[in-house]
């Protein structure tokens, strides 16, 4: 792979993780508990597909062949998205939303930090911009986790059966492929092993002050980076690309 | 051939579309105006998902076409990452007057803009645009934006 490729899967990559994300939260939009959060996830959702166009239009400049942002969101078939499984998964309840948000933050916020100190200096720059951001969901998502826990008898069941739920997509969060190894070692580029002992640390203690349990060593789904996605993924890209896809090259 | 203080003078004329009593220089997110080939305009964004981002560059280049110039040029800098400190001293004032209030150095408690008391507390980390959140003032109920450290 040449480095300019490398730097096309890697940004395509990311980018993928956030504008799924960030299409999550647009579903919440009208739907959520209460105002304030719906502002809240409105505002995240759209510093996510901020994130993503940035990451896509810096994939097409390394590509080279013309992709702009838009091919990258609305003309890929489910196998050429690599994001995680944990950010595909629907929102659910409100503390299944919040759930997903401090696993996969907690893990974002380190990942951008040490990508603000890699060789490639397009993605450092992306990081830059996208950690300060995420830094401050993170803030947000974690006190919402520990208002959940350590609130009503109910609020804490239920962040403990999302938090059980959830855990086992957390763990190809730091299986490195081929991708990871190259970043790592020719672009001094994330270690995920690193980033999962900070992210065991940083997680038992959110989970603590939200007086929740640490779920235990289980199996772990993967194969979001390949491709390979849980049965919740074709419907949300179904509902994402609708209009490019009935409509080819519609603007307004 | 232009001088790039002219340039900047024009561009301070330009207003932020979502705060419209700041300018884009009052806002800091004016980088760089090089005149060397045509005119070049470094600009930074302020979040990434900022839905103004367009709208102030074709404003800009409205802005400078309308005075002749019309070799214009964008370019989008993302490194260093935009920060409230680059909101100017003048900023400041007019947010202050417009009711917002203006971003505070860490530590600092946030003063309402109308009664100017920081016996003020948080309604929620989020207000209508990314950049804001919504405030109280507990002395003279007032509730108002805080324009946010980033
Ligand atoms: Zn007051």
């Amino acid at each position: 792979m040449s480095s300019k490729a490398v730097s096309a899967a890697y940004a395509t990559r990311l980018g993928d993780n956030a504008l799924v994300l960030g299409q999550r939260l647009i579903e919440l939009v009208a739907a959520s508990p209460e105002l304030e959060e719906e502002l809240a996830n409105a505002n995240f959702s759209l510093d996510y597909i901020g994130q993503a166009r940035m990451f896509y239009t810096y994939a097409g400049e390394c590509e080279g062949a013309g992709r702009t942002e838009d091919d990258f969101a609305f003309l890929r078939p489910e196998h050429e998205y690599h994001n995680l499984l944990l950010v595909e998964q629907p929102n659910g309840h409100f503390g299944d939303s919040t759930v997903r948000a401090v696993l996969f933050e907690s893990w974002y916020v380190l990942l951008l930090e040490a990508l603000t100190r890699c060789a490639d200096e397009g993605l450092a720059a992306i990081a830059e911009r996208a950690v300060k951001e995420v830094r401050y969901h993170l803030r947000h998502s974690s006190q919402w986790l520990i208002r959940l826990g350590d609130g009503t008898e109910e609020s804490h069941v239920r962040a403990q059966a999302s938090l059980d739920n959830l855990w086992r997509f957390t763990g190809e969060m730091f299986v490195a492929d081929e991708l990871d190894g190259v970043m790592l070692n020719e672009f001094e580029g994330p270690d995920l092993a690193a980033i999962e002992t900070q992210w065991r640390k940083n997680v038992a203690a959110i989970v603590a002050e939200a007086r929740l349990e640490l779920p235990g060593d289980q199996w772990m789904a993967s194969g979001g980076k390949q491709g390979k996605h849980t049965e919740h993924f074709g419907f949300l890209l179904a509902e994402m690309q609708y209009l490019q896809r009935a409509y080819p090259g519609a603007e307004w | 051939m232009y001088e790039s203080d002219q340039i900047l003078e024009w561009l301070s004329q330009v207003p932020d579309p979502e705060i419209p009593v700041l300018t884009i220089t009052d806002l800091g997110i004016v980088r760089d105006v090089d005149c060397s080939n045509g005119v070049t305009v470094s600009l930074t964004p302020t979040y990434s998902g900022c839905p103004a981002t367009e709208a102030i560059e074709a404003s800009v280049v409205a802005a400078l076409e309308d005075r002749g110039v019309s070799d214009v040029r964008i370019k989008r800098v993302l490194s260093p990452a935009w920060t409230t400190d680059w909101i100017t001293e003048d900023g400041r004032k007019k947010l202050r007057v417009y009711g917002i209030a203006p971003p505070e150095r860490r530590d600092r408690p946030v003063a309402c803009p109308r009664c100017d008391s920081s016996n003020t507390e948080v309604v929620s980390e989020f207000g209508s645009t990314a950049c804001k959140a919504s405030y109280r003032c507990v002395d003279c109920l007032e509730p108002f934006e805080y324009f946010k450290c980033l």
